[in-house]
């Protein structure tokens, strides 16, 4: 149970009581938060003996009076305000008027009781606070974390871009200093080294492209009536390359066609990625297996299975992070962004499936990716409305 | 210019580095100096070699499979060879805000280099930081 801090200010002893007996057994449940919040109350009984307390402790909620003998209340309500206390003000007060109302709403009160008051005005008015204040505080907490995630994005970002960068300069420097003489075949592998970082920046700059397009919905998504078999086979092309020179044979098994609504473009994205992963993280001579079935008129299952190095439990739990890539002999010359797999989770996300893997050290691989015709998904929506 | 530059014939550098292109350059560089350079990938590789090869400098980085991959390497090759001058390249400062030097007497008791210096380094720093720690 959370413990909101309430401090009673008023000079009339008897109505300090009613707030401590009232509010002392009484607890608000907010089910948006899934807490449960309880109060404690503190008094002041007068407008000095408030700052003071104010200053010295943390309040979630004042119940303040109006008349005091000494300050004002729209001047602790004006203190308040100036000092950014992280807390909500009801005003009690018997002269209530409108004018008071407006002054005291003008500086910051978040709420009225007029006295003489009821124990359950009094906890329908804090249960309305306790409420506002919470939410306000998880609304402001997460727009915190959701700024610390896009800074650390932004810091790795900037660390990825700036290796290849040093990379490069360094080897351009070497040959602007003509360490090796002018015979340019001395600079080779230098320039081959040079090629193969700016191919990996490109890649990540597409893949980042990608990811924001796809995050932010701004990329036009052509959905129709496409065969799934079309991008597996595009991907299988654009890999072969590389999986001959490593000796890997892929396996494609599946009954054509497999129909299916959606952006052919994107499952492009899905296969290139997962086939790709499957022959660069292979071992030499190892095999790639990729499964497609409906398992129902509207959802497809992408199965691409690899026999290679595998994961250990503790790559597995990191695997989904932004910019992660496993760096050890196993990986060793192994390129890549380490933004593939968001790719994937925001791509089965706009198809309501998911990427779930399997793995095992030394021994493979298995990515299982399934989408949700985009067409079904749309009727479901117009039905549920 | 180059005809001035002190020659390192006949004498061995160990290299450790798990960034390739940073090995590959300061490798081509300490070769043009005279070296003949050994090298390696990881920690636990440069472990091996430190208990196995001669060697007359070794650069180290920092950062490997572990954090402190570098202090650990520096504390081994002085461990066994005393004398042989140890660098530590790294760019810990700048990806942890940390900063280590090797500059007093206090610091170079626990951090068992000799010079620590930031990367990224231009090969003429790493052959400064050579010139003034071999004898000539």
């Amino acid at each position: 149970m959370t413990t909101l801090k309430v401090l009673a200010i008023d000079d009339e002893p008897g109505m300090r009581r009613g707030v401590v007996k009232t509010l002392k057994r009484f607890s608000v449940e907010l089910r948006e938060l899934d807490i449960t919040v309880g109060f404690e109350v503190a008094e002041a009984e007068n407008g000095s003996e408030a700052l003071e307390a104010l200053e010295a402790n943390a309040f979630d909620i004042v119940l303040l009076d109006y008349k005091l003998p000494d300050i004002n209340g729209l001047e602790i309500l004006n203190k308040i305000k100036e000092k950014k206390y992280d807390l909500l003000t009801i005003m009690m007060t018997a002269y209530a008027s409108l004018e008071v109302a407006v002054s005291a709403t003008k500086n910051g009160a978040f709420d009225f009781l007029a006295k003489p008051f009821s124990p359950d005005e009094l906890r329908a008015v804090t249960r309305k606070a306790a409420s506002a204040l919470m939410l306000l505080r998880h609304a402001r907490k997460l727009d915190e974390e959701k700024k610390q995630i896009r800074f650390q994005f932004l810091s790795v970002l900037a660390h990825e871009l700036k290796a290849p960068l040093n990379a490069i300069q360094g080897y351009l420097d070497i040959m602007d200093d003509r360490i090796a003489g002018d015979d340019i075949e001395k600079y080779d592998k230098m320039i081959k080294r040079s090629l193969i970082r700016i191919n990996g920046m490109r890649k990540l700059i597409f893949d980042l492209l990608d990811l924001t397009r796809i995050e932010s919905g701004k990329k036009k998504r052509d959905i129709r009536e496409i065969d799934i078999l079309d991008a597996a086979h595009s991907a299988i092309e654009s890999v072969a390359p590389l999986a001959k020179e490593r000796n890997i044979t892929v396996n494609l098994n599946a009954e054509p066609p497999v129909q299916f609504q959606g952006d052919i473009g994107e499952f492009e994205i899905v296969f290139n990625n997962l086939v790709s992963n499957a022959v660069k993280y292979n071992k030499e001579g190892g095999k790639v297996d990729i499964d497609i079935t409906k398992t129902d008129d509207d959802t497809v299952e992408i199965k691409v299975a690899d026999t290679g190095i595998g994961m250990n439990e503790e790559q597995l739990s990191k695997l989904f992070r932004e910019f992660v890539r496993f760096k050890n002999e196993k990986t060793r010359g192994v390129e890549g962004s380490g933004l593939g797999l968001s790719i994937l989770q925001r791509i089965a996300k706009l198809y309501n499936g998911d990427v779930k893997v399997e793995s095992e050290e030394d021994a493979g691989t298995t990515f299982t990716f399934t989408a949700k015709s985009a067409e079904t998904q749309a009727d479901n929506k117009e039905q549920s409305t | 210019m180059r005809d001035e530059k002190i020659r390192y014939d006949g004498k061995r550098a160990l290299l450790v580095d798990d960034d390739i292109d940073f090995l590959e350059q300061h490798k081509f560089g300490l070769e043009s100096i005279g070296f003949d350079v050994i090298t390696a990938e990881s920690q636990a590789d440069a472990e091996k070699l430190i208990d196995t090869e001669r060697y007359d400098i070794a650069v180290l980085d920092l950062m490997m499979e572990n954090e402190d991959s570098g202090f650990v390497l520096a504390y081994k090759s002085k461990k066994n060879n005393p004398d042989t001058p140890v660098i530590i390249a790294t760019s810990v400062t700048n990806e942890t805000g940390m900063k280590f030097d090797a500059v007093t007497e206090e610091s170079r008791d626990w951090v068992k280099a000799d010079i620590m210096l930031d990367k990224n380094l231009r090969f003429e720093q790493l052959e400064r930081a050579i010139n003034t720690l071999l004898p000539k």
